[in-house]
C-alpha cells in the first residue's frame, strides 16, 4: 500500500447535516481511513485556511464541499480548495442545486439585513448598525466579516466541479457507495466515473417508489403531511399530499417514502428537465381534481382551482432556486 | 428611443399557427415585435420553456392553441390552461408582472383574431415595459442576448 491519499471536507453555507452524513458511515469509517487522511475539515480537525493555503495545488485527492455559496468567505474557501484538490465534490443539495439556503433567492441582501437587524420584535438597534466587512478597533485591530451576496449561489456556479451529489444529506448507501469509487480508485481497480451526477439513477423516484400506484391519479384537495393519517401502502398523491416524486430523480433508495413521508425534491431534477419547478408545476397541475366536466369549466374557475396550491415557488423550489431558469426572484420597475 | 419589445408567441400547428399564417396572406398589420414557435400542440409547451425565454430576455411570452374542446389532440388545451395558470402565479412569484404570460384561443380561421389579439399583447408589453430579467445582474447571459435584442 503506497502513500495515503488525503480528503478534506469543505463548508459553504451548510447546516452540517452533510458532515454528519459522513460520519453516518460508523464502521466503513475505518475502511476510508486505511487509505486516507482527513486534512481540512473544520468539524473535525483542528486546521485553519492559512494551512490549506500552504499546501501544494493538487495535494488533496478528493475534496467534498457542502452547504451553498452565500458569502465572501464561502466563495474564497470553494476557490481556495479547487485548487488544492485533485477532485472537487458537490456534496448534498445545498452545494449541488443551492438547497434550503437558495431560497434566500426570493428576497434581496438588504431586506434580510434589515430584517435581521432591525425589524424582529427582539431587535433593539437604535444606531441602525449594520456588520461592516472592515473594522478598525480603537486598539488598532483591523477585523474582517466576509460579505454577504446578493445571491446564492451553488458550487459549480463559482468553481469548476467534478462531481455532483444531490440529496440533503447523501445517504448511508450513497456514501459506502462513493467510498467504495474512491477505494476502487486508490487501489488502481478501476477508474474514475465520467464528470456530472453520479450515485443517483437516470430515472425518478416514482419508477422506484414501492407503493401501491394507481393507473390515474387525482388530488382532491391538497392536504398537509402533519394533520393527516397516512395510508403507508397508498401512492402519498391519491392521499392528497405533495410528493415530489414525479420530478424527482432517485437514487435515494426511497428514504423518506419508507418512513411515510412524501419526496421533498432534494435529489433535484432529472438529467432531461431544464428546470426542476417547471418540472413539478407540469406534474401538479395535471392531477388537480375538478368536481365537473373540464370542457364547461371556465377559465376563472380553473385560476381558483390553481391557487389551491399556495407558494408554488417555495414548494417547487424548495432545494433548487439557485438552479432554476430564473434563479431569483426581480422586481418590475 | 422607443421600446421595441421582445415576444415570443408558440403557436400550435393546428389552429393558432394557422390562424397566423392567414393573418398574414389577408395582410393584417401586426407590430413586428413577436418571434412565432411553432409547437404541434399548446399542451407541448413544457413551462420550462416559457422561463427559458423570460430568462434570455422575453418581455413578453404567449401561449396560442385550438379553442377549448377543438383540441387535435382532443384535451391538449385543457392542460395548457391549467398549467399557465399556475405558472401565471408562480411568475408572480419571480417578481414579473403577471400580464407578461398570455394565453390566447385562436382558431385557423381566425385570422383577425391573431391580429388584434397579437397588436394588444404587443401594445400592452410596450406599456409594461422591459422585462426585469433583461438586466437581471444574476445573469450575464440574459444580459447579452437582451443587447442583441435592441435591433429589433
Amino acid at each position: 500500500m503506497s502513500e495515503k491519499i488525503k480528503i478534506a471536507i469543505g463548508q459553504g453555507a451548510t447546516c452540517s447535516g452533510c458532515d454528519i452524513a459522513v460520519l453516518d458511515l460508523d464502521v466503513e469509517l475505518l475502511k476510508l481511513f486505511e487509505v486516507a487522511d482527513l486534512t481540512f475539515a473544520p468539524l473535525a480537525t483542528d486546521i485553519k485556511y492559512k494551512d490549506v493555503e500552504a499546501m501544494e495545488d493538487g495535494e488533496i485527492t478528493i475534496c467534498l464541499y457542502h452547504g451553498a455559496v452565500r458569502n465572501s468567505e464561502n466563495e474564497h474557501i470553494a476557490k481556495l480548495l479547487r485548487k488544492k484538490s485533485k477532485i472537487m465534490v458537490a456534496y448534498g443539495a445545498c452545494a449541488a442545486f443551492g438547497g434550503i439556503p437558495g431560497l434566500a433567492n426570493v428576497t434581496t441582501r438588504n431586506k434580510i439585513l434589515d430584517t435581521v437587524y432591525e425589524q424582529t420584535a427582539t431587535t433593539v438597534n437604535p444606531d441602525h448598525t449594520r456588520p461592516q466587512t472592515h473594522y478598525l478597533s480603537p486598539e488598532g485591530h483591523e477585523l474582517e466579516l466576509p460579505e454577504l451576496f446578493e445571491s446564492v449561489k451553488a458550487l459549480d456556479d463559482i468553481v469548476d466541479v467534478d462531481y455532483i451529489i444531490g440529496a440533503c444529506p447523501p445517504t448511508r448507501e450513497m456514501n459506502v457507495k462513493l467510498l467504495g469509487v474512491v477505494l476502487d480508485f486508490v487501489q488502481g481497480k478501476a477508474g474514475l466515473p465520467p464528470k456530472g451526477i453520479i450515485l443517483a439513477s437516470e430515472r425518478t423516484l416514482c419508477d422506484e417508489c414501492p407503493r401501491q400506484k394507481p393507473d390515474k391519479v387525482f388530488i382532491d384537495e391538497i392536504k398537509s403531511v402533519d394533520y393527516t393519517d397516512l395510508d403507508p401502502e397508498k401512492c402519498f398523491l391519491e392521499q392528497g399530499i405533495m410528493c415530489f416524486g414525479p420530478a424527482t430523480r432517485a437514487g435515494c433508495d426511497s428514504k423518506c417514502i419508507n418512513v411515510n413521508m412524501p419526496c421533498r425534491g432534494c435529489m433535484g431534477p432529472t438529467a432531461a428537465v431544464l428546470d426542476h419547478g417547471a418540472s413539478c408545476l407540469s406534474a401538479f397541475t395535471s392531477i388537480l381534481k375538478l368536481s365537473g366536466s373540464e370542457s364547461e369549466l371556465p377559465e376563472e374557475e380553473i385560476e381558483k382551482l390553481m391557487s389551491k396550491m399556495r407558494d408554488p415557488l417555495g414548494t417547487f423550489y424548495r432545494f433548487t432556486l439557485p438552479k432554476s431558469l430564473l434563479q431569483r426572484v426581480v422586481k418590475e420597475t | 428611443m422607443t421600446f421595441k419589445p421582445k415576444i415570443i408567441v408558440f403557436c400550435c400547428n393546428w389552429c393558432a399557427y394557422a390562424g397566423g399564417d392567414l393573418a398574414g396572406i389577408s395582410r393584417y398589420q401586426i407590430k413586428p415585435y413577436f418571434r412565432v414557435i411553432r409547437t404541434m400542440c399548446s399542451a407541448r409547451v413544457d413551462p420550462a420553456w416559457i422561463m427559458e425565454a423570460f430568462r434570455l430576455g422575453a418581455d413578453g411570452v404567449m401561449v396560442a392553441g385550438c379553442h377549448p374542446g377543438d383540441c387535435h389532440y382532443i384535451g391538449g388545451n385543457y392542460r395548457t390552461r391549467r398549467r399557465m395558470a399556475m405558472l401565471r402565479s408562480l411568475l408572480k412569484q419571480f417578481g414579473l408582472n403577471e400580464q407578461r404570460l398570455e394565453l390566447a384561443w385562436i382558431s385557423a380561421g381566425e385570422a383577425e383574431k391573431f391580429a388584434t389579439t397579437m397588436n394588444s399583447f404587443i401594445e400592452r408589453i410596450t406599456e409594461i415595459g422591459p422585462s426585469p430579467y433583461r438586466t437581471s445582474a444574476t445573469d450575464s447571459r440574459a444580459a447579452g442576448v437582451a443587447k442583441e435584442a435592441a435591433d429589433v
